[in-house]
């Protein structure tokens, strides 16, 4: 960090305490179960994932609970090998959009349960349109992170 | 428009590190802009900033701490956080009102003093779900180039050939940070950050305070033989949560034909002349011009493949070197209107283009894989 002109190092750290409200509270609370919900649109019939209170594009009350599928298929992936500050994972990891059977939008997860170091195994293994499942931690906490990952079926 | 509202000078600083402050740089850019305009800071009626609060600066209050340097003391200001091109926007209606006859934006973005950009766009996702997961405006870009590639066939060598090009062209641009002769494999062969993106393909971090001086019809006229019109503006914001989007079906579509409707161009191939576009990653040059209208859908790899894109082709993109080479986060999309306004003028020096610019697109984009949009068309 060191530069060769006079500088603060200085740093911002702020402790914040957000609701998580009424939908993502049984939202999260359904994942402590292995249950992952969605709502649907009372309008253009989406059912959305994570579960909202509002479909943002019809703007109207969602209206239905749905349990929608552990089980779903990869939209698109990206293998990120790389660090910065803040960074919630240690790299390398597997960032992919995934359709959960039952859902009508994409879930963003990481994908992983195989050798991550080796970019060509990852390229073998990991396709877009290839098939994963959920793997569940065993401690469950109500976050999202309650999925450790997806792996291929 | 009724009401016209012109740019009449500009002014910007170079994107490397520079050791000065940031509060007494910007003093520096904002005054070379009135300077270039002919103005007192009495003269300025109004005044629009565009910064960010504590991400990208780490004082939070910016527009405060930053008054001074922007020349906005005891004057009716307000600040913009998103998408800078906001501030364009938000200064052009004060005018528009016929409350005001001139009014100043500024940018204010100094990267070099900054996190890693991917540190502060992980503080953009949600702190429920999304950031949990690790999004950010990288991994976001690279899950919507695969999605590009594979959707339409276009070849990663067609990705890189937007570093190649954007790179060279930085060369002949005095404010660019990041610039050199470089081969597709190079660029392609850079380390592999986040597959499909390497290294050479991900914009810097640099630095960028950026002044423009704007005024009514009959102010720019005494201030300038060359004012550079507004001739059209608009912006579309997606939806927040990312699943929820179609990546490759984005808004710039709508903010550009808003855009265009305004400004009167019913064929952007032909009646833009030039475009200054906001490309944090390589290959979304290649999806905004799709977006923009400049080739069909999917024809992104075959536009840069045409030679039409370069500097010296029908439709120069990003002549600058656009954002591959200057990334100031906060201030970019600003950044190409200074870029389409020297362009205009033909005051751009080395890396002014051949043809004859008479409109130009300038546009901004903020949050992931293309969240937001603007556009700006300018002429002469």
């Amino acid at each position: 960090m060191a530069k060769e002109f006079k500088t603060l190092l200085t740093e911002i750290k702020l402790p914040y305490e957000l609701a998580y409200g009424a939908t993502w509270t049984r939202f999260f609370e359904g994942m402590k179960e292995k249950k992952i919900y969605g709502t649907k649109c009372s309008r253009c019939g989406r059912i959305l994932v994570p579960a909202r209170t509002f479909c943002p594009r019809c703007f109207v009350d969602t209206d239905e609970w749905v349990e929608v599928s552990p089980q779903g298929t990869v939209l698109t992936w990206s293998y990120a090998n790389y660090r910065y500050f803040g960074m919630p994972m240690d790299p390398p990891f597997i960032s992919a959009l995934i359709k959960l059977d039952g859902a009508d939008v994409g879930f963003l997860h990481i994908v992983a349960g195989f050798d991550l170091d080796d970019f060509d195994v990852v390229r073998q293994t990991v396709k877009t349109g290839m098939r994963v499942k959920a793997v569940w931690e065993d401690e469950r906490k109500g976050h999202i992170m309650d999925i450790r990952h997806f792996e291929p079926l | 428009m009724a009401n016209r509202v012109a740019i009449v000078a500009v002014s910007q600083n170079a994107g490397a590190e520079s050791k000065d402050n940031f509060y007494d740089q910007a003093y520096r850019v904002v005054k070379d802009a009135l300077d270039k305009a002919g103005m007192s800071r009495e003269e300025i009626h109004t005044v629009v900033s565009a910064s960010s609060d504590i991400f990208h600066g780490g004082i939070s209050c910016a527009n405060a701490y930053y008054w001074e340097s922007s020349a906005a003391f005891l004057k009716p200001g307000s600040r913009q956080d998103g998408e800078s091109l906001f501030a364009l926007a938000y200064a052009a209606m004060r005018i528009m009102t016929g409350k005001h006859d001139t009014a100043l934006v500024v940018g204010l973005c100094k990267g070099s003093e900054n996190p890693e950009n991917d540190t502060c766009t992980h503080m953009f996702t949600d702190p429920f779900y999304q950031r949990e997961v690790g999004l950010n405006e990288t991994v976001a870009a690279a899950l919507q180039m695969r999605l590009y590639m594979e959707r339409f066939g276009v070849a990663h060598e067609q990705c890189a050939k937007v570093a190649v090009k954007n790179l060279g062209n930085a060369l002949r641009n005095p404010y660019a940070h990041k610039k050199g002769i470089y081969t597709i494999d190079a660029v392609l062969d850079s380390k592999r950050v986040i597959d499909p993106l390497t290294a050479m393909q991900i914009a810097p971090k640099s630095e960028g305070i950026i002044a423009l001086v704007l005024a009514s019809e009959n102010k720019a006229k005494k201030l300038t033989d060359k004012p550079v019109w507004l001739k059209g503006y608009s912006s579309s914001l997606d939806t927040f949560n990312f699943g929820d989007r179609d990546l490759l079906n984005g808004q710039l579509k709508n903010a550009a034909s808003r855009a265009y409707k305004m400004a009167g161009i019913t064929n952007p191939r032909k009646e833009v002349d030039l475009a200054e576009i906001t490309e944090p990653y390589a290959f979304q040059e290649l999806l905004w011009c799709e977006d923009l209208g400049f080739c069909d859908p999917g024809g992104g790899g075959k536009l840069i493949d045409s030679g039409a894109t370069q500097r010296d082709g029908a439709l120069p993109v990003n002549a600058s070197g656009g954002v591959l080479a200057n990334n100031p986060y906060v201030s970019r999309g600003l950044q190409r209107a200074v870029e389409a306004f020297l362009q205009i003028r033909g005051e751009a020096g080395e890396h002014q283009v051949g043809k004859k610019v008479k409109t130009a697109l300038a546009h901004g984009t903020h949050g992931f894989a293309g969240q937001c949009h603007a556009v700006a068309i300018l002429g002469s």
